[in-house]
């Protein structure tokens, strides 16, 4: 922090700084109050009291990192920790990949490509409990994808995701999947529009194949629209929440439970505070570990460059 | 093959070659597995229950019935209470319309004083509300109870509102900034010279001039609010929850006999509003959302 002579710029000279620009600061008390009630105070009180013995009312009773043990000690978080890494894995890498594949399939000078692109995007459009609902009654045993399959003749075809701890996660993976694809291959289109055309005729006078040309030029040249892309489907992954709710609600059992899920339990079903808040202060602490590094990348590069 | 455009892109392919076979193959049976859930919803909404239970979940209806939509909208129950989806339906709109106008008109106010009245601090703000955006809601969420609690507004549709409002800030303040930035000083200049002030300037100069950004507005925060499922569960009371709450109650209730054909439906009618958006306004609804991924 910098003070003093900093002060003396230009409107410091003016007697009543303060009340320049008045209609501007007052129309901007909504934005204050968020940014500073909300978004900070809100924040820091919920990590603060993570440090406490809250249970039913929040009280100021510090305990240090009690919270925090029993939470890495309860079987329920530690399962919905290793949901949330397998799901943001898989989703992660599967989102991208089918993302960029059918940008890339729509770029090619496709006719009806206005169809395509609106057949792809619409499941983004519905809420997650609508996607949840509708894939627990396709994946539905007894009546679903398995009982299609078995009854064209493979008797023994088992398909049963969401009844079976093991795999119930993939079945979530399968509708979180169908409905973001969408969002991520609109931007890749987007990205790959913006690509100089004259790339395409470069590469292919130096006879470089379609497939190089993508992986060795194209992609290298999208980094920012992947950055964001990555950015977007992250902080997507943490927040999943009512795609759970609706098409398994955390079970078999607990099998299929998330962090989002177990904050909302506790806070306001198990009734103990501290438990969701110290839970929440951990998904804040994952957000950072991954906005850091690209706010290092994004903005600290820059300045130097 | 003598239709061939002036080749801007990749090698142009003969109509028929194996290339653009395998393309429109793959794209067609992609499309095809993301078209089969909406698909799957409508022929079972459509089905009578013996139908479901001994027919195949992909086959059209052999005899077409309405009475799940009916069923759906009017019967179905959530606990002892069954007045049909439609009182949630209600609940989503009391909800939509106040949340909708609030958000926006705080949120373009907010991205007009950004682009044209910076004063000291307001980047910062700026800059608080755009990281904020990526704070897990989990982290707000109780505090919010306690803000709400205290301005009596907890367990109350207006307590929603506010949250919707709130939660809506960073996206919108965005979108609404760098359009009004892109607007040529000039005007805004000539309107200063001329004597208008700040609310001046901004209901007779801005708000005519950005029609299409309030529309794109209108369609992020009305699918984005009627969508939204934690909120609504949290913030307001059984009576008042929206209706991708109902829903969930109503489809995922152990009480009775599933009626996958009612809970379809009933599912349909809930995707409905923001499917209808969607389709109608087409480029728009992707505009909105690029704006808010690309520019983040």
């Amino acid at each position: 922090m910098k003070r003093g002579p900093v002060m003396s710029s230009s409107n410091a000279r003016r007697p009543s700084s303060l009340f320049r620009n008045l209609s501007a600061k007052l129309a901007s008390i909504p934005m204050v109050l968020t940014a500073l009630v909300v978004f900070v105070g809100g924040t820091a009180w919920t990590v603060v009291y993570s440090f406490t013995s809250s249970k039913l009312l929040p009280k100021a009773n510090f305990v240090g990192l009690d919270q925090y043990e029993r939470l890495w000690s309860t079987r329920r978080w530690l399962i919905s920790i290793e949901n949330l890494a397998v799901y943001g894995f898989f989703s992660m890498i599967f989102t991208l990949l089918i993302g960029f594949t059918l940008a890339a399939l729509l770029d090619r000078k496709i006719r009806g490509e206005d169809v395509f692109r609106t057949i792809f995007l619409y499941p983004f459009a519905l809420s997650f409990v609508v996607t949840g609902l509708a894939w627990q009654w396709i994946l539905n045993p007894d009546l679903g994808v398995q009982n299609v399959v078995r009854s064209m003749g493979w008797e023994s075809f088992t398909f049963n995701p969401l009844n079976d701890p093991d795999i119930v996660i993939y079945g979530i993976l399968i509708a979180g999947l169908w409905q973001g694809t969408g969002l991520i291959m609109c931007i890749m289109l987007a990205g790959l529009r913006g690509i100089d055309q004259e790339i395409w005729k470069a590469a292919r006078v130096d006879g470089i194949g379609t497939v190089k040309t993508y992986v060795r030029i194209v992609i290298p040249m999208m980094r920012p629209v992947f950055v964001t892309a990555l950015v977007l489907i992250a902080s997507g992954i943490i927040k999943i929440y009512d795609l759970v709710v609706a098409q398994t609600n955390g079970g078999p059992g607990i099998s299929s439970e998330v962090p989002a899920k177990y904050v909302i339990n506790y806070m306001f079903r198990a009734q103990n505070l501290g438990q969701g808040f110290a839970a929440s202060t951990m998904m804040l602490l994952s957000v950072v570990i991954i906005l850091i590094p690209w706010a290092y990348l994004e903005f600290g590069g820059k300045k130097r460059g | 093959m003598a239709d061939v455009v002036t080749p801007r892109g990749p090698k142009p392919r003969p109509r028929f070659s194996r290339t653009n076979i395998m393309l429109y193959g793959t794209l067609i049976v992609v499309a095809a597995y993301y078209a089969l859930p909406l698909y799957v919803m409508i022929v079972t909404s459509l089905k009578g229950m013996p139908e479901i239970r001994i027919g195949n979940i992909f086959a059209p209806p052999v005899e077409v019935t309405y009475e799940p939509w009916v069923k759906a909208w009017a019967e179905a129950c959530t606990g002892i209470n069954c007045e049909g989806l439609s009182r949630g339906f209600w609940n989503s709109v009391q909800i939509l319309i106040p949340s909708v106008i609030l958000s926006i008109a705080i949120a373009s106010v907010n991205g007009y004083a950004l682009a044209n009245w910076k004063f000291k601090g307001s980047e910062v703000f700026f800059t608080i509300l755009i990281v904020g955006a990526f704070i897990p809601y989990q982290v707000m969420i109780y505090p919010i109870v306690i803000i709400l609690r205290e301005m009596g507004l907890y367990g109350n549709i207006w307590g929603l509102v506010l949250v919707h409002t709130v939660f809506g800030m960073p996206i919108l303040t965005l979108l609404f900034r760098n359009y009004f930035t892109s607007v040529p000083e000039e005007l805004f200049k000539a309107a200063r010279v001329d004597g208008a002030g700040f609310w001046g300037i901004y209901f007779r100069i801005m708000l005519p001039m950005s029609l299409p950004i309030f529309v794109v507005a209108i369609i992020l925060q009305v699918t984005g609010i009627w969508n939204d499922f934690l909120f609504g569960v949290i913030y307001t009371k059984p009576a008042d929850y929206p209706m991708t709450v109902q829903l969930n109650n109503i489809v995922n209730s152990v009480q009775g006999v599933k009626e996958y054909n009612v809970n379809m439906a009933a599912t349909l009618l809930t995707g409905l509003v923001p499917l209808i958006i969607y389709f109608a306004s087409g480029k728009l609804f992707v505009r909105g959302i690029a704006a808010g991924a690309v520019k983040g």
